[in-house]
């Protein structure tokens, strides 16, 4: 029952998202990030600043406390949940057609589980294969044509899109296996615990990492919520290309229009 | 006596070549010692004060100020009037000053190289770089758009951090602001005013 209930909040997402992307280009194409509707942008504006009290009471000081751990372990524990999220990326590598990544992050994974002691140390990369970048649901419904849909601000978890957060659903209906085996199915050697306690700190440890940038980006910004939801569109829209190339997801024509020489 | 006109033409046109012999600066080079100004700037023995002096100087004299002012502005800058232009022009000015070099001097000796170029065409070269990891935080990689049309002066018009544009992201907050008024420029004035205080 569950099953199908979530199912069918996804294929409805997908449907208003298809709605409101209806030009009918791919996603991947030079688009200005900020041509993604803020169809919400009121609701969004107050979820952002309650995720902000939320933020400044929960997450900044047990970041800033977690801060204060010796690198090693940080390291550790970073290394540690980085391995955990191998288990969303590979079924993704492969729904996007890259089996090779798939390949390699499999043998990551078996690796750093084992020899690495639950991905504690990256014993991987010193033997050569460094780490693929990170890839969701989300991402392979861009790749395939999926349009992002309205940009929306969630409670807690924060900024996303339709598609985003549709994609994210597959997490919980068998697309990732670390779900699976400690909040979906009865296990003996895991609990419901295991699998939020790993979100949350993967909140921490992200959250732990930019918060020099997070301050310096709220100091200097004007907008804080258009600056934010500018950063994580125009991320989205790299990840999903799939590209180091900066050319690729930029669009020059602006540019090209200015001459001060 | 012929000898004395022979040296005196050959001075002259020595001298005439050197005036007028144009020295080209490649991007990449162009950018490391940028970089490196900037991390002297940000050396521990300067006050913030006096680090942000030396920003500021160093920004002017490097980033096209104007030109990221103008591509910040995107559509607007079409429909609004030359006197709103003009106090624009100033007010962006004296924001951007004050907001670059204010999140840059948080940094002390940031450790920067130059990995490689592209360019893109006649007025553009991508140069890519990376910050060094820290304890603190990891490596990062930056690309700076370079404006070449003219190769004797080039300047920074886009810093990209980790694939997100600066330029960019202003520049969807500058429209956000202007939209979140219905459109009056004035507001953005406003805001950029109440920044600059």
């Amino acid at each position: 029952m569950k099953k199908i209930i979530i199912t069918s909040l996804i294929s409805l997402m997908l449907v208003v998202n298809v709605s409101a992307d209806t030009d009918g280009e791919n996603n991947l194409s030079k688009k200005n990030s900020r041509e993604v509707k803020d169809c919400f942008e009121s609701v969004n504006r107050a979820t952002f600043k309650f995720n902000q009290v939320l933020d400044g009471v929960i997450f900044e000081p047990v970041a800033k406390a977690y801060r204060v751990l010796p690198s090693p372990v940080r390291a550790g524990t970073g290394n540690a949940l980085d391995n955990l999220s191998a288990l969303v990326t590979i079924p993704n590598n492969i729904l996007q057609g890259e089996f090779k990544k798939a390949g390699v992050n499999t043998g990551r994974f078996i690796v750093n589980t084992t020899v690495g002691i639950i991905g504690i140390f990256d014993v991987a990369e010193k033997i050569g294969f460094p780490e693929y970048e990170k890839e969701d649901y989300g991402q392979t419904l861009g790749v395939m044509g999926v349009g992002p849909g309205c940009y929306v601000v969630l409670p807690v978890l924060g900024p996303s899109t339709i598609r985003d957060t549709a994609g994210s659903f597959a997490n919980i209906i068998g697309g990732d296996a670390w779900y699976n085996v400690t909040v979906a199915n009865n296990t003996q050697h895991f609990s419901d615990f295991d699998y939020y306690a790993s979100r949350a700190s993967s909140g921490i440890d992200f959250r732990a990492k930019n918060i020099d940038s997070f301050e310096n980006l709220e100091k200097n910004s004007m907008d804080f919520y258009a600056s934010v939801r500018s950063l994580y569109l125009q991320d989205r829209q790299q990840k999903i290309a799939n590209s180091n190339a900066i050319i690729q997801t930029q669009d020059d024509s602006d540019w090209e229009e200015i001459e001060t020489q | 006596m012929k000898l004395k006109k022979f040296l005196i033409f050959t001075f002259i046109v020595i001298n005439f070549i050197g005036i007028n012999q144009s020295y080209s600066i490649e991007a990449d080079v162009f950018v490391q010692s940028t970089v490196n100004r900037a991390s002297e700037a940000l050396n521990n023995e300067y006050s913030k004060e006096e680090k942000i002096e030396k920003l500021k100087q160093i920004a002017s004299e490097t980033v096209d100020i104007n030109g990221i002012g103008y591509y910040t502005l995107g559509a607007y800058r079409k429909s609004i009037s030359k006197n709103e232009i003009n106090q624009y022009e100033i007010l962006f000015e004296q924001y951007f000053l004050k907001s670059f070099s204010s999140r840059l001097a948080e940094y002390s000796n940031p450790e920067i190289e130059v990995v490689s170029k592209k360019k893109l065409n006649k007025n553009y070269t991508m140069v890519s770089s990376v910050l060094v990891g820290t304890e603190q935080r990891p490596e990062v990689k930056i690309d700076w758009r370079i404006y070449t049309k003219n190769p004797e002066k080039p300047l920074i018009r886009d810093l990209i951090i980790e694939g997100l544009s600066l330029a960019r992201t202003q520049k969807e907050e500058f429209s956000s602001i202007i939209q979140s008024n219905d459109g009056d420029i004035n507001a953005l004035f406003s805001t950029l005013k109440e920044f600059i205080k």
